[in-house]
């Protein structure tokens, strides 16, 4: 135990509820978002999009367009650097450098409506507009598929044609849609089911769903004639767009700055470029600054969303309720590029149960859609979807308390994962414990309603992180975070270094840094940044105590050890040593003279993040007449390690509910016979609103706080949005009277299976 | 691109820009006098997040002309503030952690505004309502509504009579 | 050594369990390297493994017992 109040007793700041410091900027409209930049000579950038779902670009007239007044410059795929290679940690994974600029400015061919072919900068938006429009694109309109299991199809027309599944051996000898065929397992499967007394089995479907972020993407990029170019931006990491811009630019990772806008929501959908290679290639080319805002349309139709799927699950039971087996099938929409989160999905199926049998089989398929990008969890909800309504199933035909079955198989620490970890501080029993008792499934459920539950797993990542601690010569304290703050981190980080050193809340700020202000940082992502960063900060800050004590012991003459830090000031344990304590700001005051300024960054690859589960409850009820479900209650329970500051830890249980609600009611994107989207937009794409929802209850279990974090931080942001999904279907299904297996339980399916 | 001159009092004081006949008020506050604090999430009127007051009205800055704003009083985030001093309304945000990307909150505090300049004592189904046309994607508007509330107790205890 | 990664088989040739002589992550992906081309420097790009139960990623000095148990997984991120 070295210094700082590790351990969890008598901690004063951590687990308080203060006021965000960026909170004052946020409800003053100061807050400056990615939109909200202009700089002298800035030029308006517009994106020129397909109108088809697959066609071949024959020819790109760009001569009317540059002849208009006003018109600076257009870029085309042509402008990206050819040989760029190699891969990019981006979202849920690896994403191959060409594709991601491919999907920026369409190479050869459009994948799908609204891919990316050119881009104009002109001096005004009206310019920009007009310009769009005398670009002149000649298409050779292909055929297209939308639906997985479709593209799946022999006869499908083929996207890519280099695409040869892979995992699969021999090599195919014909290209498909099919990427990649994932395996994985163990045990003996066939053993579980010939020997089971039940098997439950269900297919499942889940639509393509968009993260939905308010905030559509928006930056502004300057190239300065000497190479040294500047982007602001609304992103989930400086580091990865400054990393993804370059590659694509073929510049030195030194010419570029990046510096984070604050983001108007991202749920890992920020995590990838989408316009700055574009503006910067744009700004070089015509050497003035280029924004360029996406409108909502835009965001729908060529970022996200995430995986529609198609799902068959199997499970082998005893008649005690154990599940001894399960085999599970997953094809996964990737979009227009390889790369859908199939593996992850695979991963976390059965993470909440000790099946001693698996057989798990995942397809990555591309199709005509947006590439998928990251969203909260990338993976599980669909496969949790399936899983979770499979094990109502089974508590229905068992007769059991679903809570009661799910305790049964609950995974416990020691179990092993099917990916290879060992399950290590895991809270999922005290959780469903937690919700067994919760007000919400002690009472009664309501006359005309029903009610559902359902579990949920997320790893929770480190990597990656940087984070400096400053004492000002006031004794005051700044944090500077590498992560942008997407939902209060600011407040964790400084509440965490505010703990360490024994200050007040109101002592210590925090800022978030550009690219060229600290070390590298990966993205505000895998629900890391409390876990990965605040190690950092905590470190930071226990390298600044470590040193006012040093400070300390000089200036009374005593040795180190004979000096305690507490409250925010050295004392002196030395009985020979009359003298009073050193606050921080006594120590600040002399810092000139005790060897300057005071200060520590702290750079790490944090190891040890610890898993988290959910358990969530829903009643609702369903008017007869319209088929729409109204969620009349609902509670959250989690296990979250220990909370930084709860009321944003309580802000992820609601917010990933409501997320979750909207996939499993409404959400999805529909697709005419031509392969367009036909509900681009908030007014069809119908995401809950405040009258859709209820007051969402939470329990914050803190049973295993993660001994591998400074103050036993897991990671809360993604379990949330997992068990939704089968909590809402399996109260729909209860209402109904049959499974209803495929989302969204929209008022028209509902209806119609009501036999209405 | 003919434009005209738009008068109006945004904030409480004169304002004068030029306005482009298709610009929305949106885009004039946000480019032309550089009041950025209203968003555009859609700019069809879906979201909310471009909420201003208009006249006493609750409108989306997105859906008005900026011609239409001539002789118009018109209120944004930000002067929701009182010379530095916040509003109830944004002290119970920050207090209850009602946001927590902060890009719909200056639509969702300024439609808050807009109903309790009419109903003091709204109750919770109301509240919703009210705001059913503002957005937000994170908070799953659990402490948003309850902040609301908040602060409309609060600006009864402090208007009523000593 | 086991892998549940569908492209590690590509780099094997189908084998999914294995035996490797390795101390630590850095030498165990110069024998993967030597004995399969390739998966070595798949493995350090695109993956992360589990050590006896724990994941690593991106930690070449962590250290391998004698009898650990190895499974190498894909590369976790998240939203």
């Amino acid at each position: 135990m070295s210094d700082g109040n590790q351990g969890g007793i008598n901690l004063k700041v951590v687990g308080s509820r203060p006021v965000r410091p960026d909170g004052v900027d946020k409800v003053t409209g100061r807050a400056q978002f990615g939109a909200d930049f202009h700089l002298p000579g800035m030029l308006t950038g517009r994106i020129k999009r397909s109108p088809h779902a697959h066609a071949r670009i024959l020819k790109i007239d760009a001569s009317a367009a540059l002849a208009l007044p006003g018109v600076k410059a257009v870029v085309t795929s042509s402008d990206f650097a050819s040989d760029a290679t190699g891969e990019i940690e981006a979202g849920e994974g690896h994403a191959a450098i060409q594709e991601i600029a491919a999907n920026c400015l369409a190479k050869g061919r459009v994948l799908y409506q609204g891919h990316a072919v050119a881009a104009v900068a002109a001096t005004q938006p009206e310019i920009a507009d007009e310009a769009l429009e005398l670009i002149e694109v000649t298409y050779e309109v292909l055929p297209h598929v939308i639906d997985v299991e479709a593209a799946m199809a022999a006869d499908a027309p083929v996207l890519h044609e280099d695409m040869f599944t892979k995992g699969v051996t021999p090599k195919p000898a014909h290209a498909s849609n099919v990427a990649a065929k994932h395996v994985m397992g163990r045990g003996d499967v066939a053993a579980a089911f010939n020997a089971a007394d039940l098997i439950v089995e269900g297919r499942y479907e889940t639509a393509a769903v968009h993260q939905g972020y308010i905030e559509p993407h928006a930056c502004v990029a300057s190239w300065g004639a000497d190479g040294q170019s500047t982007i602001w931006c609304s992103s989930q990491g400086q580091f990865v767009i400054r990393a993804m811009v370059a590659k694509i630019l073929n510049m030195p990772l030194s010419d570029i700055k990046v510096i984070p806008a604050e983001i108007g929501g991202g749920f890992g959908g920020k995590t990838t470029v989408y316009l700055e290679p574009v503006a910067l290639a744009l700004s070089r080319k015509c050497g003035r600054p280029v924004k360029i805002v996406m409108s909502r349309e835009e965001v729908f139709l060529a970022s996200g969303p995430t995986s529609g799927a198609v799902i068959d699950v199997r499970l082998a039971v005893r008649k005690d309720g154990r599940i001894t087996g399960a085999e599970l099938t997953l094809k996964y929409q990737a979009g227009a590029f390889q790369g859908s989160p199939v593996n992850l999905g695979l991963m976390t199926a059965f993470a909440c149960y000790d099946v001693e049998a698996l057989a798990l089989t995942g397809y990555d398929v591309v199709s005509n859609r947006p590439k998928v990008a990251a969203y909260r969890a990338p993976g599980a909800p669909m496969a949790a979807f399936a899983v979770e309504s499979a094990i109502d199933d089974l508590a229905t035909r068992l007769g059991m308390d679903p809570i009661d079955l799910r305790i049964l198989n609950a995974v416990r620490d020691g179990a092993k994962t099917v990916y290879g970890a060992t399950v290590k501080h895991a809270a999922l029993v005290e959780t469903l414990e937690a919700i067994k008792a919760s007000p919400h499934y002690q009472a009664p459920v309501a006359k005309g309603c029903a009610r559902g539950v359902a579990a949920g797993f997320w790893f929770n990542v480190g990597g990656e992180s940087s984070a400096a601690v400053h004492v000002d010569e006031d004794g005051g304290v700044t944090v500077v975070s590498s992560n942008p703050d997407i939902g209060g981190s600011r407040a964790s980080m400084a509440m965490m270094a505010a703990e360490t050193l024994g200050l007040p809340i109101e002592r210590v700020r925090c800022t978030v840094a550009d690219t060229t202000s600290i070390g590298y940082s990966g993205v505000t992502g895998g629900s890391r940044v409390t876990f990965a960063t605040g190690m950092a900060v905590v470190e930071a800050a226990q390298k600044v105590v470590a040193d006012l004590k040093r400070r300390a012991a000089a200036t009374w003459e005593c040795d180190v050890a004979m000096v305690e830090w507490k409250d925010g000031a050295a004392t002196c344990t030395d009985p020979s040593k009359d003298v009073k304590p050193l606050s921080i700001k006594a120590l600040a005051g002399k810092s000139a003279k005790t060897g300057g300024p005071i200060a520590a960054e702290v750079s790490l690859n944090a190891q040890g993040a610890a898993a988290g589960y959910g358990v969530h409850v829903c009643d609702l009820q369903i008017d007869a007449e319209t088929g729409r479900s109204m969620v009349t209650r609902y509670t959250a329970a989690q296990d979250v390690g220990r909370a930084i500051h709860p009321a944003y830890v309580e802000g992820q249980l609601q917010g990933g509910a409501a997320q979750g609600i909207g996939w499993a009611l409404n959400e999805e994107y529909v697709y005419g016979k031509s392969g367009l989207l036909e509900n681009a937009g908030f007014l069809d794409y119908r995401m809950p609103v405040a009258s859709d929802l209820p007051m969402i209850d939470t329990i914050l279990v803190e049973a295993k706080p993660n001994p591998r974090h400074p103050y036993g931080a897991k990671g809360v942001g993604e379990v949330p949005i997992v068990p939704p999904l089968a909590a809402v279907g399996n109260a729909v299904s209860r209402i109904v009277g049959r499974r209803m297996s495929s989302l969204p339980l929209s008022p028209a399916k509902v209806l119609a299976a009501m036999g209405k | 691109m003919s434009r005209t001159v738009v008068n109006a009092m945004v904030n409480g004081e004169p304002v004068e820009f030029l306005a482009g006949g298709g610009q929305s008020l949106l885009d004039a506050l946000r480019d032309e006098l550089r009041l950025t604090g209203s968003k555009e999430g859609c700019g069809t009127g879906d979201c909310g997040a471009c909420s201003v007051i208009v006249d006493g009205r609750l409108v989306c800055a997105c859906l008005m002309l900026a011609p239409e704003a001539e002789g118009k009083r018109i209120e944004t985030i930000e002067g929701l503030a009182d010379n530095g001093h916040l509003h109830p309304l944004q002290h119970q945000f920050l207090e209850q952690a009602a946001l927590q990307c902060g890009f719909c909150t200056p639509g969702l505090l300024m439609a808050a505004k807009a109903l309790l300049d009419r109903n003091p004592d709204p109750t919770e189904s109301e509240v919703r309502y009210w705001l059913a046309g503002n957005i937000c994607r994170c908070t799953g508007y659990d402490k948003v509504v309850r902040a609301v509330m908040d602060a409309a107790a609060d600006l009864r205890q402090s208007e009523r009579p000593r | 050594m086991t892998s549940i990664a569908a492209r590690v088989a590509d780099f094997t040739g189908g084998l999914c369990t294995f035996e490797v002589d390795a101390r630590t992550v850095r030498s165990l992906l110069r024998e993967l390297e030597a004995r399969f081309p390739g998966l070595g420097e798949h493995v350090e790009q695109e993956m992360s493994l589990a050590i006896d139960g724990e994941i690593f990623q991106d930690a070449l000095g962590a250290e391998i017992g004698a009898e650990s148990e190895i499974v190498l997984i894909p590369k976790i991120a998240g939203g």
